[in-house]
Formats: structure tokens, sequence, C-alpha cells
């Protein structure tokens, strides 16, 4: 599953993406090994937080408020960040996007860019669009690194690489960067990666990044991260252009405040990220003298005109829900045919396609709960992912022949049965007669046609009692 | 008390052993059990399956047949987490004002069985007693929308002879899902294979837990398995009085 870019658009279903990523035995040992370490340094460090439920709700009003006001902190954050120096863009989807990135990197010179670690970028498809123009995109993130040279696709928000152990990444870095001597300790990762990365610090002169957050008060652009390869790319280069999502602005500087202790912890089980880079247009005596933000929509505010799914707006790209969720656990991130995966994917993928594609995204969770209850800022997951579930089946069964598929329509008949008494009688008798055929002398039924199938795969079903827990009410009442 | 049962629909039609063990509870606690004829299932395969406007009329006639109750008691924590999530904004949907009134006043007298035993009954000793090896998995819903905690695991130490033992990875799915069982198949069989594993690890005769849903899938795996061990709802480990 690695090769092809994450496109919902030509993704197989979740279903049959979700099979065949299992067959890799090797790939299921490592996302469980990764989460399960991420999972339990988060627990570790979430629990020395006496306020930590006020906190979560502390982000939850900041970024409720947030998408409330929107439009006036986003006009607020051009203002102020054009007052420092800074430019910025408007753009309505990731082509629009693209492009003006593109002429941006063509307009500064250069031949190649240095990239801190995006999804924004990832969604949009930005390092294609580049080499299409001719420009070279360096990630600079290690994991970002070690998914360029091996030609493959994040698998995980904050940790892309996270499907990958270290006897795999050491290949790629041996193949790739001609390494063949390469050891295999996380030392000589990170020198290899140190050695071929700061050459290239050095040389190029244009830089793009994603943004954490954008704080409408001040102007300011925030970004954190581990390696400080980010901070590299925010002070080396001449001209340097970020990429946010609408969604990414703060209202004041304090709002970080809450975020900055949210974040870390969530993310990387860490109290404090390594590097946190707060910059604020250009300044003359340090840093790149040129500085762009793109403000991306990308069908942003079509998910914020829906009051009820308004709070997936609401993420900071955390990834504790796909730590936490069973589901990403056995399939790891490329089966949902997105950069973003897992709980999250699952509400923000359709959505951002406007529900055209990654339909069958919202129906991959037992709705379970776990993803909600790590949230730092409390999205009721499972209730986006109901929601969008209902917004599946309107579009599909409204006309012809969706309204006659076969789920449509035991979903109409069971609710009609439900409706009334004496037909939900009815069919109980029915359903002990029509079994009868598939019961095995045991009592047990080990095979079921068509959907139903899916569950005598791995499961037996007890045959229905001869006597219902009504009819047994019934005799008692009677004696 | 007057205790009017829920039975839902799958525990009335596959499995009453349960609804039978819930009314042997009660009566001896010394509570009178009622049972609405009229009732049949509170929607939940429905809306969560995206079928929300076929599930309105179900909630309607929940609410009709369960408004006058002085409690209501229902062995099944993910149909509870159905009406206690949803039923408010469901019933906003609708729109009817009636509607609206009568699911707040409704929902604060719905309990989930081991629920309506630990906060409304203050109990944890019913009178039981089962000399077993049983371990309990806690159903998702359970767990984490109706925050049942430790009660049904205090109302197990409760019980005479029982040997308890901890099920490891207890915060983890079992993988039912409802329809996502059926929907995602292969995804929800590996997750059945992690719960399995780590039920078979506690040698446990019985596995029990407040929803008989996951003890369906559970159950599923363990009989294709040929393990041998059974799943019992929590109801009817408190029902057992030992061998007479």
């Amino acid at each position: 599953m690695s090769g092809g870019a994450l496109d919902p658009r030509t993704a197989s279903a979740f279903p049959m993406a979700a099979k065949a990523a299992m067959s890799d035995g090797q790939m299921r040992k490592n996302v469980r090994h990764a989460t399960e370490v991420i999972q339990a340094k988060r627990a570790r460090v979430v629990a020395e937080m006496p306020d930590w439920q006020e906190l979560r709700e502390a982000g939850k009003q900041i970024r409720q408020h947030t998408m409330l006001y929107l439009d006036v902190y986003l006009e607020q954050f051009e203002d102020n960040c054009s007052r420092a120096g800074g430019v910025v863009h408007w753009a309505r989807d990731a082509e629009e996007a693209r492009k003006i990135v593109v002429d941006l990197v063509k307009a500064s010179g250069s031949r190649d860019v240095i990239k801190i670690k995006s999804m924004t970028t990832e969604e949009i498809g930005l390092n294609r669009a580049l080499e299409g123009a001719g420009i070279q995109p360096i990630e600079t993130d290690l994991a970002e690194l070690i998914i360029q040279l091996g030609k493959d696709q994040p698998s995980h928000i904050v940790v892309p690489a996270l499907h990958k152990n270290r006897q795999q990444i050491r290949e790629i870095f041996q193949r790739e960067m001609n390494l063949l001597e390469l050891g295999e300790d996380p030392q000589d990762l990170a020198d290899a990666a140190r050695k071929f990365l700061r050459e290239k610090f050095l040389h190029v002169k244009t830089a793009v990044s994603g943004a954490n957050f954008l704080i409408a008060e001040t102007g300011g652009v925030c970004v954190v991260e581990s390696e400080g390869n980010g901070r590299m790319c925010l002070t080396l280069p001449e001209t340097l252009i970020t990429i946010a999502g609408i969604d990414k602005v703060l209202p004041r500087f304090r709002d970080l405040e809450v975020m900055l202790q949210l974040l870390p912890r969530s993310a990387t089980g860490e109290r404090m990220n390594p590097y946190n880079s707060i910059w604020t247009g250009v300044n003359a005596s340090d840093g790149p003298r040129v500085f762009h933000v793109v403000l991306l929509d990308n069908a942003r505010t079509t998910i914020l005109a829906d009051h009820e799914s308004r709070q997936t707006l609401n993420c900071i790209r955390c990834a504790a829900c796909q730590n936490a969720c069973p589901v990403y656990r056995q399939t790891g991130g490329h089966a949902y045919g997105s950069v973003y995966a897992g709980p999250i994917g699952a509400i923000l993928t359709p959505q951002l396609m406007e529900m055209h594609h990654a339909q069958s995204l919202p129906y991959a969770s037992s709705l379970c709960g776990a993803c909600y209850e790590v949230c730092p800022v409390k999205i009721n997951i499972p209730e986006v992912l109901i929601h969008l579930r209902n917004k599946v089946v309107r579009r599909n069964t409204s006309g012809f022949p969706g309204m006659f598929s076969p789920e449509a329509v035991a979903m109409k008949a069971l609710a009609a049965i439900f409706r009334s008494e004496k037909r939900f009688r009815a069919a109980q008798r029915l359903g002990r007669m029509a079994e009868g055929p598939l019961v095995r002398k045991d009592g047990w039924i080990n095979w079921l046609p068509g959907v139903l199938g899916g569950w005598t795969k791995s499961r037996d079903l007890q045959e229905m009692p001869k006597e219902t827990f009504r009819d047994w009410w019934d005799k008692r009442g009677k004696a | 008390m007057r205790v009017s049962l829920f039975i839902t629909c799958y525990n009335d039609t596959l499995f009453p052993s349960t609804g039978k063990a819930v009314v042997r509870v009660l009566e001896r606690l010394g509570h009178t059990v009622e049972f609405p004829a009229g009732q049949t299932c509170c929607g939940q395969m429905h809306y969560n399956t995206g079928y929300q406007a076929e599930a309105m009329p179900l909630v309607e006639r929940f609410v009709a047949q369960f408004r006058e109750a002085e409690a209501v008691v229902v062995p099944s924590s993910s149909c509870v987490a159905m009406m206690k999530d949803h039923y408010p904004k469901i019933a906003a949907v609708i729109g009817d004002p009636v509607l609206i009134a009568a699911v707040d006043a409704l929902l604060p007298r719905i309990f989930e069985f081991s629920e309506f035993l630990t906060r409304c009954l203050w109990l944890e000793d019913v009178g039981a007693t089962y000399a077993h090896r049983v371990t309990y998995h806690a159903s998702c819903h359970g767990l984490r929308n109706l925050e049942l905690g430790d009660g049904p695991l205090r109302l197990l130490k409760a019980v005479r002879g029982i040997e308890l033992v901890p099920l490891a990875g207890l915060e983890q799915c079992c993988g039912f899902g409802g329809t996502f069982a059926i929907k995602n198949a292969e995804v929800s069989s590996a997750m059945l294979e992690e719960k399995t594993m780590a039920l078979l690890d506690t040698r446990a005769e019985v596995c029990t837990a407040c929803d008989t849903s996951c003890l369906m899938h559970i159950q599923g795996a363990m009989h294709r398995q040929r393990t041998g061990v059974r799943t019992m709802h929590l109801a009817e480990i408190l029902a057992s009085e030992g061998a007479k």
C-alpha cells in the first residue's frame, strides 16, 4: 500500500483497502508497537495534570468560539500579519493554493525548496505540483524525509512514517543516500539524515511550512516540532511560504497557553515540544526577508456551515485519536485513502470531499468512543460519524436505484417491523422458521448468506431460542 | 419500587435468559417488574447506521410506552447510551414540544441494569452465589458513555464463591459496533481476535458484560474456536443462587 498518492477520489472503499492493508503483518506490528508506545507516554503526562479536564474544556471553548467568529479573526490575522511585513494570500481550493505557492517559489528564483512537515501541503498535493513545475521539494522532517525517499505516503498525522520500523528506514537510507555501511542504531540514522539535510539548509533559499496556529491578535504564526529542522527552515532561507487551513487561527496570543499544553501532551506525550517557533511578519535584522501566508479554504467553509459537524474544524492535529483507535491499530493509515487517517480522517476526509467521495470512511468505526475520550479539544467524533452516516444514507437513498439497495430495503423493513408489536412478534416467529435450514445439529449457525456472511467469517451464531422473552412473560402472567 | 423493564429487541428475540435473570434479581430484591407489551426497539441500529428518519418513530414509540414509568431498567448499556446521548437531539429534530418535554422528564429515570443496582438502589450485594472463574468485559458504551466505572465489578465482587479475574486491555473495543461487524467484517474480526486472546489468557470459564451484543460477538468467536468459554450477561450471574 505504498507508492500511489493518497487520493480519496480514487481510493478503494475502506473495507477493501483495510483487508489489503491487514495482509501486511510487518506494518501491523509496527503500527501496534508505535501507537502503544505513544499512548503510554501520553497517558503518563496527562495523568500528571490535575486540571486536564478543565484544559480540554478550555481548548474546546476557544476553538468553538473561534469557529463562530472565524471571519472576524481571519481578517484580523490578515491585517496584523500584513502590517508586520507578511503577504497574505487566500486560496479557495487545493488547485488555487498550489498555483499560488508554485508562482511564489518561481518568483523567488529557487529551483528547490526545503519543507517543514505539513499535512496541509500533503492535503493539496503540493510536492507533485512543485515537481511538475521543475522545482525540487526537500522534506526536512525526519519522518517526512523517510516517506519522500521511500516514495511512500504518510500514514499518521504526527508520525507520518509510523508504519515503518528502524530496519526498513535503514534500508531506505542505504539505498537513497548511497550509504551501504549505515548502521541501524537511531543515532546512526539521525546522523545520516542530519548530514543529508544540513547541506540543504545552508544552500536552499526558499522554505515552505505549514502552521500549527495563526494568531489573529498579533498576526503571528506558530509551529511546534521535535527536531529543530523546522527552526532551520524558518530562519535560514530568504523566502518563507506558509500554508495554513483557515481553521488554524486562534484569537489571542494567550490562547497558546492552553493549546501548547494540550497539543504536545496529546501528540507526542511530551510536556512541551523541544522547538516552539513563533514569528510575526519579517524582521530586517534576522530571518527570511520575504514572508507569505496562504490561507486555504478547500471545503472548510462548507464544513463550517454544517452546525452538527462544525466541531471537526476544532481539530489541532495531535493524532491522539489515531493512536487510541482500535480500527487504526489494525489497519494503519493508508487504508483510509487520505492523508488524514484514523478517526479524525474518517470525519474530515469525506467533508473535505463535500461528501462526494470517501463515503465508506464514516463507517470505518465501531463507535467505541476512544477517540472522543482522548481528544484534547473534546471533538465528539462518534457523534459526527453518525451525522455523516446519515448524510451518506440521505445522498444514496434519495433516488433510484439507491432507495432499493438491499441495505436500505432491509432497514426500512426492520423499521416497519419495529413500529408495531404485532409485526415484531410475527417477525420473531418468521425468523425462527427462516433460520431453520442454516442451523447445524449443535444448534449453531456457521454460514450466513450475502452481506450477513461477513459475520460468519470468524464468528458463529447461536440459533434463536424457542421462546422469546415476551412469550415467556405472557405465559408467566397466565400461570 | 415499580420497575418497567425495557428488554431490548435483541435480548427479547435472541437472549431471553438475560431478561428472565433481570426479573429474578429485581423481584428477589422486593421490587415489582412490569413489561409494557408495546415495546420493540430503541432505534439504535437505525440511528447509528445513518437511518435517522427510520429511528424517529421508534423513539416516539419508546417514549409513549415508558413515559409513565417510575424507573426504566434496560439490560444493555448501548441502548441506554442511545437514549441518553441521542434522544434529546432526535426529539428536537422531530420538533414536537410535548415529545421534547417527555424525553427530558423520562431520561433521568432510565437506568442500565447494573447502574440501577449501584446508583439507584445503592446496592452491591444482591444475594447471588456463583462459584466459577469469571472475567468482566467493559462494553465501550458502558465504559465511556454511561461511565459505569467499577459498578459492575463491585456487584461481581459481592457474589459468593466467584473467582473474578481481570481482563487485560479492558478499555479496548471487542470490534462489534453493530453493523460495523458486517460492513467491516475483516477489521471487526481482527479486533475480536485481540479480545479473545486476552480473554483466553485469563483462563476464565465465563465472560460477562452489561451488553449482550458484545457478548454475542465474543461468544461467536469462542464457539467458532471451540474454546468452551461461555458468555453470560451480568444479570444472569447476579440471578444465580448456586446449586440447589
